[in-house]
């Protein structure tokens, strides 16, 4: 890029009204034009992770639901099956199809508040509101089935905490209906708007090669014609049986562009799978047992005694969630807890989203990926009292040396004294 | 007249006038939030609001131009009232109507933006740079369709001959639409249409809040603007909306309503009078509380074509009607 007197630095962030959570965005800008863009994270970082793992593993879980609000079944999932694949516990089927249903809830909620984020971002706050009011309902169905609208408290290691009642069965299929009713309404307010077209068209794009190259996940790699879709790719749960395909634009009879009109498109047909999902689970889920682990004693004992590994994943609204966990026989807190949240793997789609576009359209390209900047601080470096930078040589060697402390002798890397 | 009576009258618009922005102002939140499902503010918020602002701290940045900083709210705050001076007031005359005309009324309304943008320039914040610089290609882009709608009504009226031209006082006591055939007609309804558009771009209100889009630049020209200064700069667009409106009004639809009910006298005054207040409402309600709530915020490249090409394409089409019918009528 060359350098003019024209270009100047605008900073957005980390306290800005085009942002819901504190992340720091430098721009280089020539007129109204991006030439260049510089992300900074760090900003909510809160050692979750160093918390967890002074913690007993249920203590643990609850820690994890409370990493984001919105995002609050996709951790608490992803870790139970982490969990449950390193001590080895079963999981009933009724209690999968039940953590299917919750997950898809919050998918509906989370579309639905991302979509009202995105119409405030365009400066359209009567389609905010109107957005946030329909959200409503799968609050109330929330608060329903798990006694909160957020923090659900609902996956345990080995199954659920709560069950749906033949009661409460009419009331889900009665919001079913509501978003059916309603989906339309809100494709047509969307998607067939001019206004919202003219800014959201063209805007932010991301071809399937960058998503590709950059591993971008969710509705972002989605929206580029990417089809993938942990629940399609590596199903778990039931999801394998219910036969989830991902969703891209094309599923609305248009080819693929990778811009923000097209993340509004592909999370907005996602509102109406996950009714599906919901639908299908609600009809076919079987009677017997939510948890293979009555009583919490019972679950503590057995989980002191696990030893292992596992990996959890998860297909959060914003897309794959790991967590991954070690046990050690004896031990009641994780020797290991690392959580990959989606918004991470598509912080870097930010970069030639950014490229070339108009200051007007840095907050709808911020939140098109959908950012939860809480999920993803997992880590600050602060350097005698001021932030600091690492690259990737320092970011190696500081992960050779973990290695080696976590299996205690010397990584194959460093003991031949290779390089990458 | 006196002196003195002159005073009196336009002290009365003036702090009419202010009274009437701050209540309309009430008036297109409340609307708005009720067609967006909220419960809205209270009718007094926009009162409320001046009066705790005046009472805040006024910060000047450190990096700023101190002087042009603080003058220009002033500067904004007089010349958007003194608009309303050079404005017919329904059945009454302009305050000022002898010493100013449309030319001028068109002037003093390009004042209160030049001035934001010369506040947002001496601010030294990048944020209000980049809204200053949109406030500016914003009054370069609807100045053009906004002359050309006043220049058609007032050419056309001043052709027919008997009366100064430009002058708003001869505007609203002859409505041109009897006066032309069924092209003037349609030219004039074509410049209503236009002026009407002009409207929300002349008072920065979505589609059009381009200098100020909270959620871009936070707040823009006025993001370091705070307590007495914002207060000002509060009240002048109060004053601007009414002014604009006004203008459209005087304009297009300067009728009044006495002679119907066969009223004469200090009542027929007071109801004409109310008549024009009412007008001035559903000129706001129609051109800034509905489209502000119907649509999303353009960007300035969009506005920018917009105005110069079709808004400037559909004005000028509306004056050649104009000059068209001038020409068959003879």
């Amino acid at each position: 890029m060359p350098e003019t007197q024209n270009v100047y630095e605008i900073p957005i962030g980390p306290i800005h009204p085009a942002l819901k959570e504190p992340v720091r965005f430098t721009f280089q800008v020539e007129g109204e034009r991006i030439r260049a863009v510089d992300v900074r994270a760090g900003f909510a970082h809160r050692g979750i992770e160093f918390m967890g793992m002074r913690r007993n593993l249920i203590q643990t879980l609850y820690l994890s639901e409370r990493i984001c609000g919105i995002c609050s079944i996709s951790h608490p999932i992803a870790i139970t099956l982490a969990v449950e694949r390193a001590a080895g516990i079963e999981v009933p089927p009724r209690a999968q199809y039940l953590r299917v249903i919750f997950s898809e809830l919050e998918r509906i909620h989370s579309h639905l508040l991302w979509a009202g984020v995105a119409a405030h971002e365009l400066g359209f706050d009567t389609l905010l509101h109107l957005t946030w009011k329909v959200r409503e309902q799968v609050l109330d169905i929330l608060e329903e089935l798990s006694g909160n609208r957020i923090d659900y408290a609902i996956p345990i290691y080995g199954g659920v905490r709560r069950d749906i009642s033949p009661e409460q069965i009419p009331k889900v299929e009665a919001m079913i209906r509501y978003y059916r009713g309603l989906l339309e309404e809100l494709v047509d307010a969307f998607l067939r708007d001019p206004s919202v077209a003219a800014r959201t068209r063209d805007v932010g794009v991301l071809t399937p090669e960058e998503a590709d190259l950059l591993c971008a996940v969710g509705p972002t790699a989605r929206a580029s014609g990417l089809s993938k879709d942990v629940r399609q790719d590596r199903p778990y749960l039931v999801y394998g049986e219910l036969g989830v395909k991902a969703i891209t634009p094309r599923d609305w009879g248009l080819e693929p562009r990778g811009d923000v009109y097209d993340k509004a498109v592909v999370r907005l047909l996602e509102v109406g799978q996950s009714l599906d999902l919901i639908e299908t689970c609600l009809y076919e889920m079987p009677e017997g047992e939510i948890t293979s682990f009555p009583k919490i004693p019972a679950l503590l004992a057995h989980l002191k005694k696990a030893e292992g590994e596992g990996l959890g994943w998860h297909e959060a609204p914003r897309g794959e969630v790991i967590h991954y966990i070690r046990l050690e026989a004896g031990v009641e807190e994780p020797v290991a807890w690392k959580v990959k949240a989606p918004t991470y793997s598509n912080l870097m789609s930010w970069v030639p989203m950014f490229a070339d576009q108009e200051i007007a359209d840095i907050p709808i390209i911020a939140a098109s990926i959908d950012p939860c900047i809480c999920c993803m601080d997992r880590v600050h470096m602060v350097r005698d009292g001021s932030p600091a930078t690492l690259l990737k040589e320092d970011l190696l060697r500081l992960s050779r040396e973990k290695t080696e402390r976590l299996t205690g002798h010397p990584s194959p890397v460093t003991r031949h004294g290779g390089g990458l | 007249m006196t002196g003195l009576h002159l005073l009196w009258q336009a002290a009365a618009v003036l702090v009419g006038g202010g009274l009437l922005g701050l209540v309309y102002k009430g008036f297109d939140r409340k609307l708005a939030a009720r067609m967006q499902a909220r419960i809205g503010p209270p009718l007094r918020q926009p009162f409320l609001d001046v009066g705790k602002l005046l009472v805040k701290e006024s910060v000047v940045p450190r990096d700023a131009v101190g002087w042009l900083f603080k003058a220009m709210p002033f500067l904004a705050v007089v010349a958007s009232f003194t608009v309303l001076l050079y404005l017919p007031w329904g059945p009454f005359p302009a305050v000022l109507g002898r010493y100013g005309d449309a030319i001028l009324v068109l002037y003093l309304l390009a004042v209160p933006a030049l001035a934001m943008a010369l506040g947002g320039f001496a601010s030294g914040s990048p944020l209000a740079t980049v809204g200053a610089q949109r406030e500016i290609v914003m009054l370069m882009s609807y100045e053009f369709p906004l002359a050309v709608a006043v220049v058609g009504v007032a050419w056309r009226l001043a052709t027919l001959g008997g009366s100064p031209a430009f002058s708003l006082a001869a505007i609203a006591a002859s409505p041109l639409w009897g006066q032309v055939g069924p092209l003037g007609v349609i030219g004039l309804a074509i410049l209503a249409a236009c002026l009407l558009i002009v409207t929300p771009a002349e008072l920065s209100k979505i589609p059009f809040d381009i200098p100020e889009a909270e959620t871009e630049i936070a707040g823009g020209l006025m993001v370091e603007y705070s307590g007495t200064y914002l207060a000002l700069f509060y009240l002048a667009d109060a004053a601007k909306t009414i002014a604009m409106a006004a203008l459209v009004v005087t304009l297009f639809v300067p009728y009044g309503i006495a002679g119907l009910l066969g009223l004469s006298g200090a009542g027929a005054q007071a109801v004409d009078l109310a008549f024009h207040l009412l007008k001035i409402f559903v000129v706001m309600f129609a051109a800034v509380t509905t489209v502000r709530v119907a649509m999303a915020r353009l960007k300035i490249d969009q506005v920018a074509r917009g105005f110069w090409l079709q808004i400037t394409a559909v004005a000028v089409a509306g004056l050649v009607l104009l000059v068209l019918d001038r020409m068959v009528a003879g």
